[in-house]
Parts: C-alpha cells; sequence; structure tokens
C-alpha cells in the first residue's frame, strides 16, 4: 500500500516568480480595464446595442464552465471511489475554485454598475435563471471550500465522500444552470433549446480535464516530480470520451436545427456562409478543438506528456471558439422578429452584426486566466495541494492510499 | 385542539408492522418537502396568472401599418425630442422607437411601422432580470429601475423584440422625467409620466399630428376605449404571437 505525500511548492525559482508576475500583471490590467469601462462606460468597448456580450463573456462562461469540470477528478475519486484519482483530488478542487472566480471577476467586472454586484442576491429575482446562477455559484465556492478542508484535513477525512457527493451534485446543478442562461431565451436562433445544458455540462468535462492537464504536467515537470504512465493513460482515456462527446453534441445540436425548416437560415450561417463564425465553427471548434485532440489521443503515443499537453491545449482553443460561437455568433445572427420576411431599419434589424473586441474587453477576459494563475500559483505555495510524485509506483490502483501531507514525512511503509 | 390531536396519536396503537418512529419520519419528511415545495408551486401558480388575469387596466397600442407610411418618423423624433435621446445613428446609440420596413420576399408587398418595447404580459425581460430592476406595472407598463439595475444585459439578450438599450456612455442634458443612467438598461417608458398625465404617449400624439394617425393608445381592458373597439372591429396580431408573450402592443396589416 502506498503512501501519499503532498508539500507545499518551495516557490524561488526565477519561473514561479515570473509566473505570478505575468499573472498579477494580468489581474491588475483586469482592475485597470473594468475601471475604464465603468467610467467612460461600455462605448469603448467593441460591444454595441446589437452585440451585448462580448469577449469577456466569452472568457467569464468557459472559465466557469471548466471551473465544475475541473472538479471531474476529485468527483471520480470520491463520488465514484477510483482511488487512483485520489492524489489529484486537492489540485482539482483549488482548480475549481479557482477557474470559477477568475469566470465571476470578469462578469463582475464588466457589469455596467460592478458595485451593485450584491443585488442580484439581495434582491433575487427568483424567475431569473442568472439569480440562480448567483446562488449557484457562491454555493459552489463554499462547497468545494469545504471539500478541500475535508480532504486536507485529517480529522475530516471522514467526511470527504458525503461533501464530495454534494459537490459532484451541486456541480452538475451550476452547470445545468449555466447552460439554461441561454437555453431559457427564446429570444434568439442559437438558443431556445433544452440541449443546452446538457450539452455545457459535457462541455465541462472536456474544458475542465484540458485545464486540468495542462496544470498537472505544466506544474510537475517545473516541479521535477514525476506523473506516472498509469495515471497519464487514465486521465487520456477520460479526455477522449468527453473530446468525444461534446463533438457528439455539436452533431445533435446542429443536425436538429438543420431539421427545422426555421433553423435551417441559422445554420446556414453558422456551418456556411457565417464568415468568421463558420471558421470558428469548422477549424476551431469541429477541427482543432474535436478531430485533432481525438486523433492525438487516440494515436500510439496517446499516453505520453507531450501529446496530453498538445492534446489539452486543442481542447481549450476548440472550447473558446464553441464558446464565442454559443455567445457572440447567436447574437451576430440578426434576431427573427418576423421570420421569414427581409427587414430592415436604423436599428441594424435584419443585418449580420460585426463585432471585434476591442482592448478594454479584451484586457478583462485575460485577467480571469490571470486570477485563476494567481490563485493557483499563491495557494500551492502556501498549501500541501500537490503531492510529491505520481509515478507508477506511489499511485495505487486498487488499495487505498494513506495521506501524509506534513513537509518532510516518513518514507514509504 | 392540540391536546385532542395529541391524545388521538397517543391512544392509537400502533399498528402490526408500522414502526411510530417510521411514521414520525416520514411526516417530518412530508413536511419538510412541502416546506420546500410550497414556495416553488405558489410562485409557478404566480407566474401563471400574472398578465393573464385582467386588471381594470393595462395600456397599450394599437398600430396600423396600413396607414403607417415608409418616408415618415414623426414618432421616432417625437420620443427623441422628448426622452432627450441622440439622434446620431450608430451602432451604440440607443433607440426606444425605431421605424422597419418588412417585404414579403414572396409576394414582395413591403409595410413599415414603428417597433418599440411591447409591454409584453409575460415580458422575458422581467423573467431574467436577477434584480428584479426589470418590472411589470399593474397597469401593464414594463419599466426599468435604474437604482436596481446593474448592468448585466441579460434582458437586452432576452428580449426578442430588441427593444431594449444599453446606456454605454455618460448621459448628458437628461429630461427630468426620462432619467437615464450610464450602465443600466432602458427601453420605451410608454411615456409612463404623460400616460399618469392623462395623455398619449409622445409617439401616439406625434402620429396623430404630423403622421397618418396609425398608433392609438388606450386601455386595452376597458371596452369602450378606442383601443379596445377597434382591436374588436378588425384583425390583429402581436409580433411573434407565437411565442406567447402577451405584447401589449397590437398592429393591423402586418
Amino acid at each position: 500500500m502506498a503512501t501519499m505525500h503532498y508539500r507545499e511548492i518551495p516557490g524561488r525559482s526565477f519561473l514561479y516568480w515570473a509566473g505570478l508576475a505575468v499573472c498579477a500583471l494580468l489581474t491588475v490590467a483586469g482592475v485597470g480595464a473594468g475601471l475604464y469601462m465603468r467610467a467612460e462606460g461600455h462605448h469603448v468597448t467593441g460591444m454595441n446595442q446589437q452585440i451585448v456580450w462580448g469577449i469577456e463573456h466569452v472568457f467569464a462562461v468557459f472559465l466557469i464552465v471548466a471551473a465544475s469540470g475541473a472538479l471531474n477528478v476529485a468527483s471520480i475519486a470520491s463520488v465514484f471511489g477510483r482511488t487512483i484519482y485520489k492524489p489529484l483530488s486537492r489540485l482539482s478542487g483549488l482548480l475549481a475554485i479557482a477557474l470559477l472566480i477568475g469566470g465571476l471577476w470578469d462578469l463582475v467586472l464588466d457589469l455596467g454598475r460592478p458595485g451593485h454586484v450584491l443585488d442580484a442576491i439581495i434582491y433575487g429575482n427568483f424567475r431569473s435563471i442568472f439569480a440562480w446562477n448567483m446562488y449557484l455559484y457562491a454555493g459552489f465556492l463554499l462547497i468545494t471550500g469545504f471539500y478541500l478542508w475535508f480532504m486536507m484535513e485529517r480529522r475530516l477525512n471522514r467526511y470527504s465522500h458525503a461533501m464530495g457527493v454534494t459537490a459532484f451534485l451541486w456541480r452538475l446543478t451550476l452547470t445545468t444552470g449555466t447552460g439554461s442562461i441561454f437555453g431559457f431565451l427564446v429570444s434568439r436562433s442559437a438558443y431556445d433549446t433544452a440541449l443546452l445544458a446538457p450539452m455545457f455540462i459535457i462541455m465541462s468535462f472536456a474544458y475542465g480535464l484540458a485545464t486540468f492537464l495542462l496544470i498537472l504536467i505544466g506544474g510537475f515537470r517545473a516541479l521535477a516530480r514525476p506523473v506516472g504512465e498509469r495515471i497519464r493513460g487514465r486521465l487520456k482515456i477520460l479526455l477522449t470520451v468527453f473530446v468525444a462527446a461534446v463533438l457528439y453534441f455539436a452533431v445533435v445540436y446542429n443536425l436538429t436545427n438543420l431539421y427545422m425548416p426555421g433553423q435551417r437560415a441559422f445554420e446556414g450561417f453558422v456551418l456556411l456562409h457565417g464568415g468568421v463564425y463558420t471558421m470558428l465553427f469548422w477549424v476551431g471548434q469541429i477541427l482543432i478543438g474535436g478531430v485533432f485532440p481525438l486523433v492525438l489521443l487516440l494515436g500510439k503515443k496517446g499516453a505520453s506528456a507531450r501529446t496530453l499537453v498538445m492534446a489539452s491545449v486543442a481542447v481549450l482553443i476548440g472550447g473558446l471558439a464553441q464558446v464565442y460561437i454559443i455567445i457572440v455568433g447567436a447574437q451576430a445572427y440578426p434576431q427573427q422578429l418576423f421570420p421569414g420576411m427581409i427587414v430592415h431599419s436604423s436599428f441594424y434589424d435584419g443585418v449580420v452584426n460585426p463585432y471585434i473586441p476591442g482592448w478594454p474587453e479584451t484586457t478583462l477576459a485575460v485577467s480571469g486566466v490571470g486570477l485563476v494563475g494567481l490563485i493557483v500559483l499563491l495557494a500551492v505555495r502556501v498549501l500541501p495541494f500537490l503531492p510529491l510524485s505520481l509515478a507508477d509506483e506511489v499511485t495505487d490502483v486498487h488499495g487505498h492510499d494513506q495521506t501524509v501531507t506534513a513537509a518532510g514525512a516518513a518514507a514509504t511503509p | 385542539m392540540t391536546g385532542d390531536r395529541t391524545d388521538l396519536v397517543s391512544d392509537a396503537a400502533p399498528e402490526e408492522g408500522h414502526d411510530p418512529s417510521r411514521r414520525r419520519l416520514f411526516a417530518l419528511a412530508g413536511g419538510a418537502v412541502a416546506a420546500v415545495l410550497t414556495p416553488g408551486v405558489t410562485l409557478f401558480a404566480r407566474t401563471l396568472t400574472v398578465g393573464s388575469g385582467k386588471t381594470p387596466v393595462r395600456y397599450g397600442l394599437l398600430i396600423d401599418s396600413t396607414r403607417c407610411t415608409q418616408g415618415c418618423d414623426a414618432c421616432v423624433t417625437a420620443c427623441q425630442d422628448y426622452n432627450g435621446l441622440s439622434k446620431k445613428i450608430t451602432p451604440d446609440t440607443a433607440q426606444w422607437i425605431r421605424k422597419v420596413t418588412v417585404t414579403d420576399p414572396q409576394t414582395g408587398l413591403t409595410r413599415s411601422f414603428p417597433v418599440m418595447c411591447q409591454h409584453c404580459a409575460q415580458a422575458t425581460c422581467v423573467d431574467v432580470c436577477p434584480t428584479g430592476a426589470s418590472y411589470r406595472r399593474p397597469d401593464g407598463i414594463v419599466l426599468v429601475d435604474k437604482h436596481r439595475c446593474i448592468g448585466c444585459r441579460y434582458c437586452l439578450m432576452a428580449c426578442p423584440y430588441k427593444a431594449r438599450s444599453f446606456v454605454g456612455r455618460v448621459v448628458k442634458d437628461q429630461k427630468p422625467w426620462a432619467p437615464r443612467g450610464k450602465g443600466t438598461a432602458e427601453a420605451c417608458t410608454m411615456c409612463v409620466e404623460r400616460v399618469m398625465d392623462g395623455k398619449a404617449p409622445a409617439c401616439v400624439t406625434a402620429c396623430a399630428e404630423r403622421g397618418k394617425k396609425a398608433m392609438v393608445f388606450g386601455n386595452l381592458h376597458d371596452p369602450k376605449s378606442e383601443i379596445a373597439q377597434k382591436l374588436a372591429q378588425f384583425p390583429t396580431t402581436t409580433i411573434r404571437a407565437d411565442l406567447g408573450l402577451e405584447p401589449g402592443v397590437h398592429y393591423r396589416g402586418i
């Protein structure tokens, strides 16, 4: 039976400080961009009355969806009893919290009146899925925080299973809620479908795991801590299944639209003549985000660290493209006030609305990622989130591992 | 009463195979389920009745597209002048009312008419607003509470009529009766303060004075009102009636 050791990272290397500095800089830049937008108004951004949610919403939704998926690894360990993933649970929980905070950061700083965000909780309108999401986000942070605590405090370990199950159910609800922000809208051709809720759940699995893999493999390489082939093999299989499932949902979603005569014009826009959106769909979402990682992962070297990193980066790029189409593409396509008619107005009815992200909202969007990095880098330095080794001889597939968090703890018994 | 009930419970011999503690557990669980479900069911029931019930007053508009002419924009300029809106047309200019030209590609028939907030009974903007800043008055007028709006723009995403705008810059020279706030959502108010003074909205007055009398304003629920009588006279419809939002703005000839 193996003993799992966790230890804070030393955090003295140039790489660590450089990473910390870049993330801090991005975060501060995001504050600046948010304040600038607040002071000047959103006319300084690329958004307008037609494209009301821009690149920062793409990043926000992407991060929030990935947050829920990042918790997957911990869920598999504690809910489904796969002990091989247990050593990864702490990082999984940490990443989930960091990603959610990063996403909310983007959302809140983009608000027209960010100082009033708590009004959504104080005056919560329970007919609004957006208000529900506020509670779901707050609950997710709280539950995952307790889950981490129960995992890391040996005396409370016995409660971690129950908290893990709670966190798992909560995250499914949360992603259902995020998908329903769009699925509940009857106003736009791309939305108004219950399919978006489960689609967002499966997207969260893929994006979350890809983010997790990047942090895990990149971080462990920088720390010179090994990640064994066994654990890489397992994660590879998971990622393969998730990417395939995202593709499946994309096919079902688009086929459903194609089958409905009223939706064909919209599908034509996405699949054939939507310019940047068509390119993002075929090249970004399908090719880079779906086919390419599948080919890599199903290849002979599918479980190698390099392949996993490449596949994960591809999944993230494809994911961003997919969320961009879901959010911006849906607004670019003209709203159907008079289906089947040719419509003109001074308010850009009937035309495809252009959108070029401006620097304020782009800075804000990226700052969410910076904040995620900042939280993770600081957390792994002050608390023992990362195992000392994930080499094959340490990760035990069948047995139960013991957990030792004290620095320099006893050797494997 | 309570005492009687207690006696009844304590006197009753437990039936064979029925554990009283389990019964209590079921009762507790039942109570908990009821406590959890009741607010939701009540809310749902309320959602179903809001708007569908006949209130004494529901303000609305009737727009006759057979009278409205393509070149006329009296309603639009009246709205801009009265509410202090910019006349400059750019992608980020707020437009509370706009003239749309709709052509049927099958027949070539073209119509031109104004579109503004449709003041729906089942308003999606009210439903989606996380803070309740978007609200519907008992008389059917849908407004935005600028103090409570956080500027999330979810209502702009949700409105099927593209009727909402977002104030993306500092607004100067505001009209006292039409306060506007940077970072908040806004839309046609049906000139609520004029309506409260017994007048028609600015667009309707302008259409009557400078246009073709294509707009009628009034109480939809008053059978004696001009609007109710006209609605009973000839067939009308609402934009995207299929969505079931029960708009307060009706159209003839579209």
